[in-house]
């Protein structure tokens, strides 16, 4: 038979060896100190798409052609894309108005798996909130372009692939162009000599 | 140097007086100023105790729970109380349309009333009583009763279904546990034989062998009537696992639900400062009041003694705060009536029988007989009560 009370004096010696353990045992205490101390996030941490750009200058070196294929795809619809068009009104391969409005994005990475030219990919950034409810939290292109280093800083093992990939790319073009080259010199068609 | 500070305050009071008789202060406004000061000083030291509290109770069940507790304000987040104030006095004073506002606005001052006044009969050092009075035990259980009236006040004022359930229990539970907690303290009283809180800590002064302090919870019937009067004293304090009438998840807060702003916070200050109160008492009845536990500490000063134990028995408490889940209102009165009061009447026989059997080494053992006895007895049967094994259900799983 147990001694009446002896679960409570149980339970008092628990509460008593937690409240001592955290003064003496430093890795009981988990709470992180947040604006002193930031959390490490795992890579695949994401928040909300950003566009990349390659090299120094944003403009020059952004990836994206306006291809406008992550506007058609995003579920909640949050992406404005307006192509860029020169004096004689042609249009060019690059957007002049590109906004993504985070409080309609749902972060669901569509926009990342649809693009072609691994333009847009996820972002880690968490301190994003804003006084104004509306101007602030549509992110403009200026706001959204971020280069590949710091792609590489945030996800670098997403990132290395992507630049094997566009690499890759970039090699079977060459290769593909030097292969029509060649064709075009030589007229001769195999198919057509075996009529 | 000890006897300096032991004397400090009376001796300041004193040269403050005098400072003022010189310039030809009447006699009886003399008195009267020097009662201002002692309630003045009273008042401020646990006022201060209460802010204190606040802050060092979140931060103890912080760290039970591994947690840090409030440290962004101030040093070690101990200017928390400031910045809690500051919010409390600029909140809106809401008052619920169909509330008495009378009866509303008067509640949290009747209960400070009490609250206040409980205090003007402890002990605080040698010598240091702002009222002498001869049934101070009496006085004190007396106006503490008070608070039901307050609580209740509260919870009729509101208008609201939460605040008249919460009050309801919290009439329900404080008499119940009041009667326990007084059985517990008049034990002190008996041994003692005087109702004076200074006579009772003067009988539990001296040393046994030159080393053991003859504080009354070292007996059999002392340390239990101690800790029926600390079971009582966390039920009169609505204190957890007792915190019924302010259940949050039942009954929104009680008899508190329409209370805010300022008068929330004295609801709140009068709560820390009577459970501070009824601290003092237990320490006052049980362990010794403003003796020092071992012979050579007495050089610390007697009121470093009482408010030192005072912040161990208010650590005690929040300690059990952390602990205990709270009770279902059945079980606590159930465990009030069934368990406590036998059990205060067993250490109150007990004291009788230790003080006839003259005190000594007989008398500890037969009164340790008298009250282990009923204990195993009242606890087997009252734990008995409540299955401990597996709980099966009939519908589910």
């Amino acid at each position: 038979m147990n001694l009446p009370g002896s679960g409570i004096l149980k339970g008092l010696a628990v509460t008593a060896r937690n409240f001592a353990g955290s003064y003496f045992e430093k890795d009981r205490l988990t709470t992180e100190q947040y604006p002193e101390e930031r959390p490490t996030l795992p890579e695949n941490a994401r928040s909300f798409p950003f566009l990349i750009y390659d090299g120094e200058d944003p403009e020059a070196g952004m990836r994206c052609v306006s291809c406008k294929i992550c506007e058609k795809e995003c579920p909640p619809q949050c992406i404005y894309i307006i192509q860029d068009r020169d004096e004689a009104g042609k249009a060019l391969k690059r957007p002049r108005v590109f906004d993504i409005d985070i409080s309609v994005c749902m972060s669901c990475q569509i926009c990342v798996e649809v693009c072609p030219f691994e333009s847009i990919r996820m972002d880690q950034d968490y301190e994003l909130s804003a006084y104004d409810r509306f101007g602030a939290l549509v992110h403009d292109k200026a706001k959204l372009l971020k280069s590949n280093t710091y792609y590489h800083r945030i996800h670098p093992s997403e990132a290395a692939e992507t630049d094997e990939r566009i690499e890759a790319d970039r090699k079977k073009k060459e290769a593909a162009a030097a292969a029509k080259a060649a064709v075009k010199k030589e007229p001769a068609k195999p198919a057509e000599g075996g009529q | 140097m000890s006897g300096l500070l032991e004397s400090a305050p009376l001796a300041l009071m004193a040269w403050f007086l005098g400072l003022l008789g010189a310039f030809g202060v009447p006699a009886w406004a003399l008195e009267a100023i020097s009662a201002l000061i002692s309630i003045g000083a009273v008042i401020g030291v646990f006022l201060g105790l209460f802010a204190l509290a606040s802050v060092m109770e979140r931060k103890i069940l912080a760290r039970v729970q591994n947690r840090l507790g409030p440290n962004r304000v101030g040093p070690c987040g101990l200017l928390q109380p400031v910045a809690d104030g500051i919010k409390m006095i600029t909140k809106e004073d809401l008052v619920p349309r169909g509330a008495d506002r009378v009866v509303h606005f008067l509640a949290p001052v009747v209960m400070m009333v009490p609250a206040l006044l409980v205090l003007a009969i402890l002990p605080y050092g040698r010598g240091m009583v702002p009222a002498e009075l001869d049934a101070g035990i009496l006085f004190f259980f007396a106006v503490g009763a008070g608070t039901e009236v307050a609580v209740f006040m509260a919870g009729w004022g509101s208008n609201n279904k939460y605040s008249i359930l919460g009050a309801m229990r919290a009439i329900a539970q404080l008499i119940s546990y009041e009667i326990p907690l007084v059985m517990a303290g008049v034990t002190a009283a008996m041994i003692a034989g005087s109702l004076m809180p200074s006579a009772i800590v003067a009988a539990q002064g001296g040393f046994a062998f030159g080393f053991i302090p003859q504080w009354f919870v070292l007996t059999p019937w002392g340390f239990t009537a101690g800790l029926i009067f600390f079971i009582g004293a966390l039920a009169e304090s609505n204190r957890s696992p007792f915190d019924l009438p302010e259940g949050e998840s039942e009954l929104v807060a009680g008899h508190l639900t329409e209370y805010s702003g300022f008068k929330y916070a004295t609801f709140f200050m009068a709560e820390y400062v009577g459970m501070f109160a009824i601290c003092g008492m237990l320490v006052t009845l049980f362990f010794g009041g403003w003796q020092a536990p071992l012979p050579f500490l007495t050089i610390v000063p007697s009121w470093a003694w009482f408010f030192g134990k005072v912040c161990a028995v208010a650590f005690t408490m929040i300690w059990v705060r952390a602990t205990l889940p709270r009770l279902r209102i059945d079980h606590l009165l159930a465990f009030a009536w069934k368990f406590l009061l036998p059990m205060s009447f067993a250490a109150f026989f007990s004291a009788a029988c230790w003080h006839f059997a003259g005190r000594g080494w007989a008398a500890w053992l037969l009164s340790l007989v008298v009250v282990a006895v009923p204990y195993l007895a009242f606890g087997s049967h009252f734990s008995s009560r409540f299955s401990t094994s597996r709980r099966t259900y009939r519908f589910s799983e």
